[in-house]
């Protein structure tokens, strides 16, 4: 049997650290609360604007536009958005699981990595890294990702990706986040669905040159907000991480206060019998 | 006077949501004006200023760069990339733009992107006008 020192020892190692954990879960607590808050402020926006491409998209149906149609290229770009830290749960390695077991092969992706754990792990197994962006991780801006929207189109535009992906964390509520893969172009129209609704509006200028300057616009909503829900997404993993780590420890903490306590007995044991043993040799 | 709903969102918060009597606003196919009943239209936002008119003559404004609308009989919906109140707007900030997107204009060597200054230049301009 150990020590009671050495029980001691460890059970100290094991109450700082799980103050450290304690120390994480708050903060995380905080940061998810305010990511929380700003996906749901960008939620309204978003969702008007799928509601309006869907529309100009039903109107467009058969008009022949390289959003829609894409073009030759056989790469294809994905987005991952990850984060910069770890401790975090299945958050990152969801995401590199989601690329690594998809249906997309590693010969033809082209990586453009938000977030540097994703990065790391997705360059060790081969893939091919064009861009990263690690300081973008915590408050994601709008201008953000609207620069990286003119990046991908540029690409797309000079052939160079024929389709782009999108790979972000969707936060359902604190405790589900869902990875997901979505393609951002060439634009998918929504399966069949409330239609007639839709068929009044009038555009101006005209719909394929308002698909022209919408898509765009789009996009940089699907990223925006895809950042902001991982951003969400990340910080509740790192909270019920570090919540059962918190409890873990202390599940730890109790087993070696036993063992600590039968130590000690054990000792108090010893000495009583040393001590009777001792006063009756001298009887 | 008839009154219809305006609402301003952005990526980042909801910048105005009220009844108003009229709304004027600069579009890709020149400046409109929208009262109530408007035939349902999808619009594209060029860099210029948004004026709200609401009753009793009141009348706000706001420099509005980038973004589209929805306008439909009873309800205008601007979904905007960049919207400012007057208050939000750095006055030095804009004079520096304007000059510099002016300078990029005049040069006019073929590295410059001439659509890119232009809508430089429109959004310096809007913001100037905004503040006086």
């Amino acid at each position: 049997m150990a020590s009671t020192r050495d029980i001691k020892k460890r059970k100290a190692s094991i109450q700082s650290t799980q103050q450290i954990t304690k120390a994480m879960k708050l903060v995380s607590t905080v940061k998810l609360q305010h990511a929380r808050g700003r996906a749901e402020r960008s939620r309204s926006y978003f969702d008007c604007m799928y509601s309006t491409v869907q529309s100009i998209l039903e109107k467009t149906k058969g008009v022949r536009h390289p959003y829609l149609d894409g073009n030759d290229s056989p790469r294809k770009a994905v987005l991952a958005i990850t984060s910069n830290r770890g401790l975090a749960g299945g958050y990152n390695s969801n995401i590199v699981k989601l690329i690594t077991k998809g249906e997309l092969a590693k010969e033809e992706l082209d990586i453009y990595a938000i977030g540097t754990k994703g990065r790391d792990a997705l360059a060790r197994v081969g893939y091919q890294i064009r861009k990263s962006y690690p300081d973008l991780g915590e408050t994601p801006s709008y201008t953000e990702a609207m620069v990286l929207t003119e990046l991908l189109l540029e690409s797309y535009a000079a052939g160079e990706v024929g389709e782009i992906y999108l790979a972000y964390t969707a936060f359902k509520n604190t405790v589900t986040h869902e990875a997901r893969l979505i393609r951002l172009l060439p634009v998918e129209p929504a399966k069949e669905q409330e239609k007639g609704a839709v068929a009044l509006m009038n555009f101006e200028p005209e719909e394929t040159e308002a698909l022209n300057l919408l898509i765009p616009k789009y996009l940089s909503s699907l990223i925006y907000g895809g950042l902001l829900e991982s951003v969400a997404s990340e910080n509740g993993a790192r909270m019920q991480a570090m919540d059962s780590a918190t409890s873990n420890a202390q599940d730890m903490i109790q087993n070696l206060e036993l063992l600590y306590n039968r130590a000690r007995q054990g000792a108090i044991t010893t000495e009583l019998t040393e001590i009777i043993a001792g006063a009756e040799a001298l009887n | 006077m008839e009154k219809f709903r305006l609402q301003i969102i952005t990526p980042e918060r909801v910048f105005f949501d009220q009844d108003v009597e009229m709304v004027e606003f600069n579009t890709t196919e020149g400046e409109i004006g929208v009262y109530a009943r408007h035939i349902p239209l999808t619009v594209i936002i060029k860099p210029g200023i948004l004026t709200i008119r609401m009753e009793n003559n009141e009348a706000k404004e706001a420099a509005l760069h980038a973004g589209f609308v929805e306008i439909l009989p009873d309800q205008v919906t601007i979904l905007a990339e960049i919207v400012e109140w007057p208050e939000e707007i750095d006055e030095a900030r804009a004079e520096a733009a304007l000059e510099r997107a002016r300078a990029r204009l005049a040069s006019h060597t073929p590295e410059t992107d001439i659509a890119r200054a232009e809508t430089a230049l429109m959004r310096a301009m809007a913001r100037i006008t905004v503040i006086k």
